[in-house]
């Protein structure tokens, strides 16, 4: 039973990460209903770059802040070389637009700063908690606890930005009615720029705690599609949605591996989540917190 | 309005007939019925309920109680690809050609009922396929003369004016060679000149086919015209049924138009 | 002045029915089917020419491998350029192919090649319907992620279970040799003439399915299916069948892929990547078009080559090393910008470009 516990909990940790990735996701398409596929190159990106220019003697906090600079610059890139020329195509092409801007980044990343892993420490260890382990004899990680320490951080940050803010209400005036929100004076290309900027921010934070469990890798691009099923338990508009479909896909995604991993041979988890998520489409195609969409003819 | 053909018995039969989206009430306990032949138009205020009434009739909306009656099959559920089995067509209030396809082969799309050929012998074309196509082709074009639209056959229906897309939209319907034919605002967005090629489009195919017509319109004059008979929606409620005389001086029907308060 | 259609009257619905309509284009794909069929395998069998030009690496490392991924990505756009149902699963449907060919060569004693081929693609569009059944429910993006489920739950399957692979490790398969009717196709040439037969074959059945109702019901499909449903075409039918077609064509691609391409075969060489870069091809050639799968798969081929020729080029000149990764890396972004950049400029892809072309070469030497 504890052990039960010990895998679960690891399991929601773990979807913590999938929840942050996610809620970039959720960020941009709230904003500017494109599904960005680039954000796990994002991701990936912007680890790249900070432990690239920590690499060569940068200061760390430094290396963060020119990380955030770069996210700005990719933002001011993406808004003016994609979003604007696509700007009323269907949803699919610009799906398929940000599918080739992942590749852009991706390339572009390793051509600067090389394609080998790097290790990335953020001081705190991947170690069991020692209170917890004396008591409980469960061993949860000081990392993971962290980890979900920042996200909860975050989400709190983001809730504020969004609801208690100018630029927040502009950005929810946007993805509520683009032609409204321009109506009322609102900036679209501000907002977009904005947006991504943020989701961007989000996405450093990722790649920060990502690269530290994991090292900095280009397989951290393929964070982009374990969000999906997240995103599909959760709704795509959702913050809410996000944070509670990345824990029940890394809960069940562990659990899954672990009770049922060992009959088939392992290796679930690079399937399990899609499935699940296939599954869940079946019964309830807009999510857990989506609004159910009304064909009108 | 004379015609060759004397309008018959019933071919539809609306009974009952409610609707709720949420809390929006967008019909309630309507009950008409449409005879053979004839052209039946909706009309009503906009937001009477008009576009969903069609909806229902032919299945792209199921009905919360009622139900529709067509050719003395009865039921609340149809499903629209039953609907256009049993030979009913419509065309919708906002286009909705195929984008991606020439006018010839949106009005081809109509015909795909009537094809029996199996993906594999169209694979191979030559033999039972091309003749299917060729027969079926022959049938479009005359639609297309019919239609006058022989200029645009092979434009994309994206780059054609709003009235003529409306137009291979009618032919689309056509091509079906249904029984009931619902036109969703036929003539909405066109100029004078274009609504006369439109009635008499309409008319003719009533006149030479015996098509039954349903239609939703919105210009006075035309419906009086060539409508036979007249239902008017208001609110989602039936306020009158009868010809375009006895509907034009009913006190209700002119209290909704006003806009009068009841 | 070259290109007209004036003085080609068509008199019967038959005659515009045409394959090519055109007189000009008849003669041009009578010429490329030439080149393709006679030309190109007389040619690299002629002594004089063999000792200038490398043949063997043409046909292994360009025209096969370009004729493979085109029949890959005219399974693709069949599903998502003319169906419009996004699928990033076209790797497992391939993979499934391979596997499946193999397996049949190796159980079914004396089975002819072809018989393997065709059971192979058949096998893949079973699966196809399987992962393809959500799409009743689901659409757009919610769709691509079923086609990921096949595409890592197929993949994991041929690695896990052993019994796919013959027990091998690593669940690498040595596809078996290519014998039809009594025939060893053991050249370059041979295999390219095998290939080429398929392939051509399998495209004229693509585009002769594309311009009749099968088609019609499929593009009707993708651009309204609310519409489509209300003149009477079956929702259910339409897209499975797109899911099994292409399934088919793929699943054939696939075991040519194995057969006649690569011989050594393992489950990750199908991997999301290889379905990106056919995603990628009908991007780039243009959705919905058959013409445009062939331009896509010729260009994704031919691109990374011309990178490395260029930067074995600039290393000779310029006397600097090239890094190792440059030229992958390159080719990446070189990708992802021509994404951004078609999406933007040209949707239809290199396909209607072409077709511009052709159409300003109707009025040439005018203007307009």
């Amino acid at each position: 039973m504890q052990f039960f516990f010990e895998v679960l909990i690891g399991g929601l940790l773990a979807g913590v990460m999938y929840s942050l990735v996610a809620l970039g996701f959720v960020l941009i398409y709230k904003a500017s209903g494109v599904f960005n596929f680039a954000q796990g190159s994002m991701v990936f990106f912007a680890a790249l770059t900070v432990v690239g220019f920590a690499g060569m003697g940068v200061p760390f906090w430094l290396s963060i802040g020119l990380a955030l600079v770069a996210m700005l610059l990719l933002a001011l890139f993406t808004e003016r070389v994609v979003l604007r020329p696509l700007v009323n195509q269907p949803q699919i092409t610009l799906f398929m637009a940000t599918i080739g801007l992942s590749f852009l980044i991706e390339g572009t990343a390793q051509l600067v700063w090389g394609a080998q892993v790097h290790a990335l420490d953020l001081g705190v260890a991947d170690e069991p908690i020692e209170w917890i382990l004396d008591r409980t004899s469960m061993s949860i990680s000081k990392f993971d606890l962290m980890a979900s320490g920042i996200a909860a951080t975050l989400v709190a940050v983001l809730a504020v930005f969004f609801n208690k803010t100018r630029t927040g209400r502009a950005l929810r005036a946007v993805a509520d009615d683009h032609q409204a929100a321009l109506a009322v004076g609102i900036s679209l290309r501000r907002i977009w720029v904005i947006v991504w900027m943020v989701a961007g921010f989000v996405a450093l934070v990722t790649g920060l705690l990502w690269g530290a469990r994991n090292g900095v890798q280009f397989a951290l691009t393929f964070l982009a599609l374990k969000a999906l099923p997240v995103l599909i338990l959760g709704g795509f508009e959702s913050i809410a949605g996000a944070i509670v479909g990345g824990l029940i896909i890394g809960a069940s995604e562990k659990l899954a591996e672990v009770y049922i991993g060992p009959y088939v041979g392992g290796g679930i988890e690079s399937w399990f989540p899609y499935v699940l998520a296939l599954l869940f489409l079946l019964v309830r195609p807009e999510g857990l917190f989506g609004e159910k969409i009304i064909d009108r003819v | 309005m004379t015609h060759p053909r004397e309008a018959g018995a019933p071919i539809l039969v609306v009974e009952e007939v409610s609707l709720s989206f949420g809390g929006v009430k967008a019909l309630q306990g309507v009950s008409f019925d449409v005879r053979e032949h004839e052209i039946r138009a909706i009309i009503g205020p906009n937001g009477a309920g008009k576009s969903s009434m069609l909806n229902v009739i032919n299945g792209v909306y199921h009905p919360d109680s009622g139900t529709v009656e067509f050719r003395g099959e009865r039921s609340r559920n149809v499903d629209p690809h039953r609907a256009a089995q049993r030979g009913v067509a419509r065309t919708f209030q906002n286009i909705a050609l195929f984008r991606g396809m020439t006018a010839l082969d949106n009005i081809m799309t109509g015909r795909n009922l009537k094809m029996r050929t199996t993906f594999l012998q169209q694979a191979l074309y030559w033999g039972p396929a091309r003749r299917e196509e060729l027969e079926h082709r022959a049938k479009v074009e005359e639609i297309i003369d019919f239609l006058e639209i022989q200029h645009i056959r092979k434009t994309p229906v994206g780059r054609l004016p709003y009235g003529l897309q409306k137009r291979v939209e009618l032919g689309r319907a056509l091509a079906a060679e249904p029984e009931l034919l619902l036109l969703d605002e036929p003539m909405s967005g066109m100029n004078v000149e274009e609504k006369q090629d439109m009635c008499r489009f309409v008319l003719d195919v009533n006149d030479q086919f015996g098509t039954t017509i349903v239609l939703i319109e919105h210009d006075m004059g035309v419906v009086m015209d060539i409508s036979d008979r007249v239902v008017v929606l208001d609110y989602g409620r039936k306020i009158a049924d009868g010809t375009p005389d006895q509907v034009r001086a009913n006190r209700d029907v002119i209290d909704a138009y006003l806009g009068v308060a009841h | 002045m070259f290109y007209r259609e004036a003085g080609q009257f068509k008199s019967t619905y038959a005659e515009d029915q045409r394959l090519f309509p055109i007189r000009q284009d008849r003669i041009g794909m009578a010429v490329i089917l030439a080149i393709a069929f006679l030309v190109l395998p007389i040619a690299s069998s002629a002594p004089a020419l063999r000792g200038v030009i490398d043949f063997n690496y043409w046909y292994n490392g360009v025209i096969i491998p370009f004729l493979i991924f085109s029949l890959a990505a005219l399974g693709l756009n069949i599903l998502t350029g003319y169906a419009g149902l996004l699928s990033l699963g076209t790797g497992a449907f391939m993979a499934v192919g391979a596997f499946a060919a193999y397996n049949f060569e190796l159980r079914v004693p004396g089975i002819p090649m072809l018989a393997s081929f065709i059971l192979a693609g058949i096998v893949a569009a079973g699966v196809g319907l399987v992962f393809g059944l959500p799409s009743l429910r689901i659409k757009g993006f919610y769709l691509a992620v079923a086609t990921l489920a096949a595409q890592f739950f197929v993949v994991w399957a041929l690695t896990k279970f052993p019994w796919f692979s013959n027990y091998s490790t690593s669940g690498v398969i040595a596809a078996q040799k290519l014998v039809a009717f009594g025939y060893a196709f053991d050249s370059p040439v041979k295999r390219y003439l095998l290939v080429l037969v398929i392939v051509a074959l399998m495209a004229l059945a693509a585009k002769n399915m594309v311009r009749s109702s099968t088609g019609r019901a499929w593009m009707a499909v993708r651009d309204m299916d609310v519409a489509a449903e209300v003149i009477g075409i079956p929702m259910m039918r339409t897209k499975l069948l797109a899911f099994a077609v292409s399934s088919f064509y793929c699943g054939v691609a696939g075991a040519l892929y194995a057969f006649a391409y690569l011989g050594n075969v393992e489950p990750q060489a199908f991997d999301l990547d290889l379905s990106f870069r056919i995603l990628f091809m009908i991007i780039i050639g243009g959705v919905g078009s058959i013409l445009g799968s062939f331009l896509g798969a010729a260009f994704i081929v031919v691109l990374p080559i011309l990178l490395d020729i260029w930067a074995t080029w600039f290393e000779r000149t310029a006397g600097i090393a090239v890094p190792a990764g440059l030229v992958s890396n390159l080719t990446l972004i070189i990708f992802g910008a021509l994404i951004v950049f078609f999406l933007a400029v040209e949707p239809l892809g290199l396909a209607r470009l072409w077709q511009v072309a052709k159409d300003k070469l109707r009025l040439w030497p005018f203007p307009h």
